[in-house]
């Protein structure tokens, strides 16, 4: 195992205990926004989108890097603003 | 280390920083939109960071940078489009679309590295388990958006033979799988894994009653949260990791927590079989 490979695996496990620690007492009306939330995060993964297709060399690197680009691209942005528009509501007056 | 390198490096830790702390705001509703806004900076931290590093490893041909702006370009106005239009009642199956596509991208991104000439051992792990669970959650979640939206039957929809085509395609995926993990597999292998475990996504789900939905939505969630950190491993990229662990924990927590406010074991909810899908979500 290289030292990378453990480092990595070590900022996963360390990562896990947080997201665990993270959620405390969430009232039942904040649990659908805050599921919306963390699907908006792990739209993150349009940052491994662009990494694959900045390194694409083929027909097929390019297909698969666009179409991974633009399912994380609508991951991140519609999750963002769905859990804004959920959050709107619990503000009267502010609501959009 | 290049200085460029440890800026990005910086930018990720304090990303993740971030949205550490927007999750963390999200608990109580007063502080919950504030929440997701230090979120949404976080993530606006990590794309930057994400362009500087493409741009100074060489960055891409000309098509490639094409591809990346037509593919973000689409993806936000397909995102943005459906987010503003869609009724405040119909919520949750977006939501599952937005995991659903998260699902697959993160799935995606361990294709190129599966595909022949085979990678080294510590991608190949990350990158079946990678396209394994995003393939499952991209099937998964558009089976649940489905029975939300009422385009699948809301009741549990038990198929004949289920445990016979399941355990079928559960050998197949187990063989193709091997076969990627041990780096003998070509085309073919990928092809019939990402097959079957798409195919194993949508049998999952379907026998899961309309009612129960939410939560399997939820669970999805973590699920997604899982497979991107599997592709933070495989493009070797901190954010993914990090981010990715974050949502797959408090999305595993936060299902405990909807299945309990509910009155629901979680093994009940995944046996299947309850809800009539007549109740609003």
């Amino acid at each position: 195992m290289s030292a990378g490979l453990l480092a990595a695996l070590s900022v996963f496990v360390l990562g896990l205990l947080v997201g665990i620690e993270v959620i405390g007492k969430v009232p039942a009306t904040l649990h659908t926004p805050l599921m919306s939330a963390t699907n908006a995060i792990h739209g993150v993964i349009l940052a491994g989108a662009l990494l694959v297709t900045a390194v694409a060399g083929t027909a097929a690197e390019y297909a698969v890097g666009f179409l991974a680009t633009a399912f994380a691209a609508m991951n991140v942005v519609g999750g963002y603003v769905v859990t804004d528009r959920m959050l709107g509501m619990f503000r009267p007056g502010s609501q959009r | 280390m290049s200085t460029v390198d440890t800026v990005v490096r910086l930018a990720y830790l304090a990303a993740a920083v971030l949205f550490v702390a927007g999750l963390h705001l999200m608990n109580s509703p007063a502080t919950a939109r504030r929440g997701n806004r230090v979120s949404i900076a976080g993530m606006a931290v990590a794309m930057a960071a994400t362009l500087l590093l493409v741009v100074d490893s060489g960055g891409g041909t000309a098509l490639g940078w094409t591809i990346m702006i037509a593919g973000t370009a689409v993806g936000t106005g397909a995102g943005w489009a459906a987010a503003r239009a869609v009724p405040m009642t119909a919520m949750p199956q977006l939501v599952s679309v937005f995991n659903a596509v998260g699902g697959g991208a993160a799935a995606l991104v361990a294709v190129p590295e599966l595909a022949p000439p085979a990678a080294g051992a510590s991608v190949r792990v990350p990158a079946v388990l990678d396209l394994v669970i995003g393939a499952v959650t991209f099937a998964g979640s558009l089976v649940a958006a489905g029975k939300l939206q009422g385009l699948v039957p809301g009741r549990p929809v038990l198929v004949r033979g289920a445990r016979v085509l399941g355990g079928g395609l559960a050998v197949a995926a187990a063989v193709c799988a091997g076969l990627l993990l041990a780096g003998s597999g070509g085309g073919v292998a990928l092809a019939i894994l990402a097959v079957a475990v798409l195919a194993a996504g949508v049998l999952l789900v379907l026998p899961i009653g309309g009612a129960d939905a939410p939560v399997v939505i939820s669970l999805l969630n973590a699920c997604t949260g899982t497979a991107v950190a599997m592709a933070g491993f495989v493009v070797d990229s901190n954010v993914l990791i990090v981010a990715g662990a974050l949502v797959g924990a408090s999305g595993a927590i936060l299902t405990g927590l909807m299945a309990a406010a509910m009155n629901r074991s979680l093994g009940a909810i995944l046996l299947g079989g309850f809800g009539t899908g007549d109740e609003p979500a």
